[in-house]
Order: C-alpha cells, then sequence, then structure tokens
C-alpha cells in the first residue's frame, strides 16, 4: 500500500512539466503563464493564476473570470494583515499601463468553486477574463502539480 | 509588499515585546509550550506529547483554502524530501482550524495530496479553540455568502517550530522559501 503510494508520489514528482504556456492577445494587452493546481476531487476550490503585461498607454482592469470547469468563478486577494491572512473578493485587479500584474501565489487569484471534475495535472481548460476596457479573451490554463509554486514555462520563444 | 508587510509587523512585535517584558520574563516566552489533543484522521486522539524527541512543524489551515494552505504545504512538502535522512528526526502536523467539514472532506487525502510524512489532525470546536490558544494564534470564521458553503476562514497563515522538549521555538512567517526553512532546520538537528 504504502509502495503503491510512494511509487504514484515519484510518477507526480517526476512527470515532466509539459506547459504549452500560450500567451494570448488583446489589444494592448499580452495574457500568458496562466496555470493551475491538481485537485483533490471536485469538492474543494481550485486555483488560477496568470500575468497580465499591458503595453498600452491605458490603464485597465480585470473585472472578472468565467470559465466551464467552475460554476462560479471569482477574483479574490489573499491578504495577511496583522499576522492574519484573509480571503476577500476582490471586485477588479488593476492592470496598469506599461506593467505586468501577475495574479500569482499569496495575492491575487482566482478562486474556481463548484467544479465540473477534478482538476488532474496534465489537463488544460479555458479561462474567459473580462477586462473593463479591452473586452473578453480567453486563454488556456495549464493543470500543474499540487505541490507548483508558480508557472514552468521555458522563456525560449 | 505581503512579505515586507510580515518583516514589518515581525520586527514592530519582537519591539513591542522587548520593550514590555524585562529580560528575566523573556526567558518564560522562549519556555512556553504549546499543547494539543486533537482527532486524527482515524478517530486517535493526538497529544503534543507523543512527539517529543522530535522536531514538528505545526501549520493551521483549512482544507478548503486554494492559495495559502497549499503553498504553505507545498513548501513544507520540499522540506521533508530535502531533508533526507534527517526527515526522520521532524514532523510536520496540519492542525484544521474548520475541522467539521475537513472530516467530512478528508482530512488525510488533502496532507498525503502533498506529502505521506504530514499529519492531519482535526478536533472538536473546544479543543481546536484550546490549541490555538496554547500557539497564540488567531482564527476566525468569516461569513461570505459567496464562499463555498457561505463562509470561509481567516487565520494565522505561520509555520511554527516546536522543538524536541516541546518548546516554542520559532515561526516562520508565510512565504519563507522551503530553502531557508531547510537551513535553519539543518543549523539545528
Amino acid at each position: 500500500m504504502r509502495n503503491i503510494f510512494l511509487g504514484s508520489l515519484a510518477m507526480v514528482l517526476f512527470a515532466s512539466a509539459a506547459q504549452a504556456c500560450e500567451t494570448a492577445a488583446l489589444g494592448d494587452l499580452a495574457i500568458g503563464d496562466a496555470w493551475s493546481r491538481a485537485t483533490i476531487g471536485a469538492t474543494r476550490p481550485a486555483v488560477f493564476y496568470v500575468a497580465i503585461t499591458n503595453a498600452g498607454a491605458q490603464d485597465d482592469a480585470l473585472t472578472g473570470i468565467t470559465t466551464p470547469a467552475a460554476a462560479m468563478a471569482m477574483l479574490h486577494e489573499t491578504v495577511v494583515k496583522d499576522g492574519v491572512a484573509s480571503m476577500p473578493h476582490a471586485m477588479r485587479v488593476q492592470v496598469p499601463a506599461g506593467q505586468t500584474t501577475e495574479l500569482a501565489p499569496g495575492g491575487y487569484h482566482g478562486m474556481l468553486m463548484q467544479l465540473a471534475s477534478a482538476l488532474n495535472e496534465g489537463d488544460s481548460f479555458p479561462v474567459t477574463l473580462t477586462f473593463e476596457k479591452a473586452g473578453e479573451v480567453t486563454v488556456n490554463v495549464d493543470v500543474l502539480s499540487l505541490r507548483s509554486e508558480g508557472p514552468t514555462c521555458d522563456d525560449a520563444s | 509588499m505581503v512579505l515586507w508587510g510580515a518583516v514589518v509587523l515581525a520586527a514592530a512585535g519582537s519591539v513591542f515585546l522587548y520593550q514590555r517584558q524585562p529580560a528575566r520574563q523573556i526567558e518564560t516566552v522562549e519556555a512556553f509550550q504549546p499543547e494539543f489533543a486533537l482527532t486524527d484522521a482515524d478517530g486517535n486522539i493526538r497529544q503534543s506529547e507523543e512527539f517529543r524527541g522530535r522536531y514538528q512543524l505545526v501549520f493551521f489551515g483549512f482544507t478548503n483554502c486554494p492559495d495559502v494552505c497549499p503553498t504553505t504545504l507545498s513548501e513544507v512538502a520540499q522540506v521533508m524530501d530535502d531533508l533526507g535522512p534527517d526527515a526522520a528526526k521532524v514532523q510536520p502536523v496540519f492542525i484544521s482550524i474548520d475541522p467539521e467539514r475537513d472530516r467530512q472532506m478528508g482530512l488525510d487525502e488533502f496532507t498525503a495530496a502533498f506529502h505521506p510524512s504530514i499529519i492531519g489532525l482535526a478536533g472538536d470546536d473546544v479543543a481546536t479553540r484550546a490549541a490555538a490558544d496554547s500557539f497564540k494564534i488567531f482564527f476566525e470564521r468569516e461569513e461570505d455568502p459567496a464562499a463555498p458553503d457561505g463562509y470561509s476562514m481567516s487565520h494565522s497563515p505561520a509555520l511554527y517550530l516546536i522543538g524536541p522538549h516541546g518548546d516554542w521555538l520559532r515561526q516562520y512567517t508565510y512565504g519563507t522559501p522551503a530553502s531557508e526553512i531547510l537551513a535553519d532546520l539543518k543549523s539545528r538537528l
């Protein structure tokens, strides 16, 4: 039993990071490094991280996300204040001109609730991002290991 | 930004402690021994005394938490892997602050998904509050209609190091890289 478990753990650890790492463009915005963590079953919420580069001269803001992978998807921010972490709902995430804004561990993130099914490492699923000014764009999100701490894109492109 | 906030808070906290406590009492602070008696996934009560002789890495959280808890447990898992043979001297413990829901959802499958060495504990409300008080940590249920089941939990996200005699040794603030935790542990083992 234990050996079977350790075997599967080793497979998880040594599975090659086959992240597609697509970049989507929407006007002056480039959306890339979209990733999520594998879930244990479908009852716990999943997470969504992404990097948005605004090469334009005008500020924008991410105001919402939707995905067929989850019935309810919201933007949240992890806030650590006075030594206590909480996770308030973020109505909008500023995407200032000339900057890259990240949804990343410990900060802004998408919370995907009521999953259609468990997310398994190696899967990918689409997420549609809505911006205040630029409109909507859909990116493919790569599901990485539960233990991943960041995207694993090769910056070879 | 968050990290710097934590650094400033930690610095402010230690200054406060230093100013408030004369030297004699600082020794008292160093000697405090957090205690818990909480149920594991098999229904057995696990007590702090059981882990004497080993270091403990203790983290409070809840399994429905998508960002903070997986990040910290991933770091703990990395530390346990990197300790190699010394891993036997360290016991990671995950204490649920949302015990009823976590028991229903499965505590063991959650901790095992990160690392097989992590023990998950979920006691009743009274025992959970007593454990948190003993570690001097905060947690609170926050009603949130948009959250799963209509609530979320706010909590102290640090990782606590308990020594082989049960003494509270230090906390690693949220976001401390696994490599720093590993280096600190190795200097003690």
